[in-house]
């Protein structure tokens, strides 16, 4: 067995500002030895530690698909010490990834299933791994109907503009674009937050349904009515916590709730799951 | 499995012979009190040392240990690749160990190597690890090791049980590890095995008898995870805790680590340091936001992580083996047996 607190390394190979407030850059990373990218296979849902050496590492959901070959994608908010200094590197630039970390959305479950999909701000990373995972063409056919509600504060916000509105003109994926709120007159999208967009276009429960849910607690927290009351049950109902982690392999012992450990047995769990555990997160 | 007696007179010279081949730990007093340190040329073992303040837990998890290391200096060809610090995994021994700190390594050890991931560097350092256990014959007063699933005289994890005779050490070879000690310090005078067991039989029971205090945690597999932690308890349990983090320090089984990076000049090293639950930052988001804020959640997560969060996880009892250290060494008198009581007898009321 290798030495899990060994990152691979990396190199920088783009960063992309993600939001019009430039609090979010998406960075391209290409693996330095050969072999690395297929160690690193991975399931969409799932996070790696971003690791620079000096400076620190942290837990970051995986935003490219593991349907993209040849580099990784990470989507970073900028509030710590390390995201701060990630910030500021350039391309060209040698760190280290370590992973894949973590369970990743049920996908046999997910066969054969109508998907939810409900993210809010920057919280779909691992939602768009998933959206690529599924419209990939040898993906698609494996799923029935699926539906994407994701909001940000305004549009400029919206992470990964020009998939979204490219899946838009999609039919076989419905999206559900929304905005707090916004001065553009040509918004042709909807306006409103996440749980009520949810309430009025997200599709009625049924067995072959499921939600996944991905977003600020303060969003999870007011769209769990709206899906109860299109009758999703808490098992038809998959969440991605966050909690404070260091190793990431369930060791060091800070991101458990209850004697769940949020990076080894999560960070997807379902709210069944979810309700017998403590609400520490 | 077989006894050897070890003549008190030898023990020095036996030892000394072993650090040919060994690294040696083993209890010494300082102005602090007992601890398990390493012991260098000249220094003996304290044998006739009552508790340690600290367990023996550092000899494989030290307070603060290099896990990688990497050049930041862009001249070096692999600047930024992190590798494996050099570490030196020589065979050690630790001598006059505490059967309830060799049972705690055991505990512990179900963190460290599990079949999803292994921890390199405390696993090399177990394999490396010889534990010269000496059975405690006047257990302390905070002593409760025997109702945890252990004891005075209690073989797990040991790979050689020693009883002091007086002029003389009767010793348990237990392991292939205890074996290969055994010879590297010439200690070969075999005793008669049924006697001795009968011996070890009689310590045991006369060790146990003059063990005074207790833990009932017959009822806690039963009892509901949900229903302990929104127990109303809790208040009263932390209101004098001061979050010192005192008792996870002297706990032979708190194992939870923080990982730091750090840089001299164009050097840069990443390490662990043992962290404790009873810390705010322990869980503090980067948003600021805190699952665990609030002293009396971190009072609660201890307590139900060894006492519930572990027995539910592994089915192998507590995550305690009764040293009563934390009860002796807190500051303001916070009793892991009297929680354990609450919890094993809380009833939920509908």
């Amino acid at each position: 067995m290798e030495n899990p607190y060994m990152p691979y390394p990396v190199r920088i190979d783009d960063i992309q500002i993600a939001t019009e407030d430039k609090s979010l850059k998406t960075f391209k990373f290409i693996f330095l030895n050969e072999g690395d990218e297929e160690k690193f296979a991975y399931h969409a849902g799932q996070f790696a530690e971003l690791s620079i050496p000096g400076v620190g590492e942290i837990p970051i959901g995986i935003a490219s698909s593991p349907v993209e070959k040849g580099f990784v994608k990470f989507t970073v908010f900028r509030t710590g010490v390390v995201t701060s200094h990630l910030h500021n590197m350039k391309v060209g630039d040698i760190m280290g990834i370590r992973g894949p970390l973590g369970n990743w959305y049920p996908w046999d479950k997910l066969e054969n299933k109508n998907v939810v999909i409900i993210g809010g701000g920057f919280a779909f990373t691992t939602l768009r791994s998933s959206i690529v995972y599924m419209l990939d063409p040898a993906n698609r056919s494996k799923f029935k109907n699926i539906d994407v509600v994701y909001g940000a504060r305004s549009p400029g916000m919206l992470l990964y503009r020009e998939e979204l509105f490219e899946w838009e003109k999609r039919d076989d994926i419905n999206m559900h674009i929304t905005v707090d709120g916004t001065d553009d007159p040509d918004w042709k999208y909807h306006t409103g937050f996440v749980p009520q967009v949810v309430e009025q276009n997200a599709p009625k429960a049924d067995e072959d349904t499921y939600a996944i849910i991905c977003g600020p607690p303060i969003m999870i927290k007011f769209t769990q009515p709206s899906l109860t009351q299109l009758g999703y049950k808490p098992d038809q109902i998959i969440m991605s916590l966050e909690n404070r982690m260091k190793c990431g392999i369930g060791m060091c012992g800070r991101c458990n709730i209850g004697k769940e450990l949020v990076c080894k047995d999560g960070p997807v769990f379902t709210l069944d799951e979810i309700n017998q555990t403590p609400k520490e997160y | 499995m077989k006894f050897i007696t070890i003549d008190k007179k030898d023990w020095a010279k036996g030892i000394d012979k072993s650090r040919r081949t060994y690294q040696l730990f083993g209890p010494v007093k300082d102005e602090n009190g007992c601890k398990i340190k390493e012991l260098d040329t000249g220094l003996v073992p304290d044998m006739d040392y009552h508790e340690s303040v600290m367990s023996a837990k550092s000899v494989l998890f030290p307070q603060s240990e290099t896990l990688l290391t990497a050049s930041l200096n862009e001249s070096v060809e692999d600047h930024h690749i992190m590798k494996r610090a050099e570490n030196a995994y020589t065979p050690r021994a630790v001598l006059g160990i505490r059967p309830y700190d060799a049972k705690a390594i055991l505990l512990v050890k179900m963190n460290f190597d599990t079949k999803d991931y292994r921890d390199p560097y405390w696993c090399d350092a177990y394999e490396a690890t010889t534990l010269v256990g000496l059975g405690i014959t006047r257990p302390g007063p905070f002593d409760f090791s025997t109702s945890v699933g252990c004891g005075p005289f209690c073989e797990d994890g040991l790979d050689i049980l020693m009883a002091d005779l007086d002029d003389h050490y009767l010793a348990k070879v237990l392991t292939p590890k205890g074996e290969a000690y055994a010879v590297a310090c010439g200690f070969d005078a075999a005793a008669d095995d049924k006697e001795s067991q009968a011996l070890f039989d009689i310590l045991r029971k006369e060790a146990e008898k003059n063990i005074a205090s207790s833990v009932e945690t017959d009822k806690l597999k039963e009892k509901v995870l949900l229903d302990l932690h929104e127990a109303p308890f809790w208040d009263e349990v932390a209101f004098s805790c001061i979050n010192c983090g005192t008792c996870t320090y002297v706990c032979p089984t708190c194992w939870c680590f923080d990982i730091q990076d750090e840089t001299k000049q164009k050097e840069s090293s990443r390490f662990r340091n043992w962290d404790t639950c009873m810390s705010p930052l322990f869980t503090r988001h980067a948003t600021g936001h805190n699952p665990r804020g609030v002293k009396v959640q971190r009072v609660r997560q201890r307590f139900m992580h060894k006492l519930k969060y572990f027995l539910d996880k592994y089915d192998q009892g507590i995550m305690c083996v009764g040293c009563g250290r934390c009860v002796k060494s807190c500051p303001v008198n916070i009793d892991i047996r009297e929680v354990c009581q609450t919890m094993n007898t809380y009833e939920k009321k509908d």
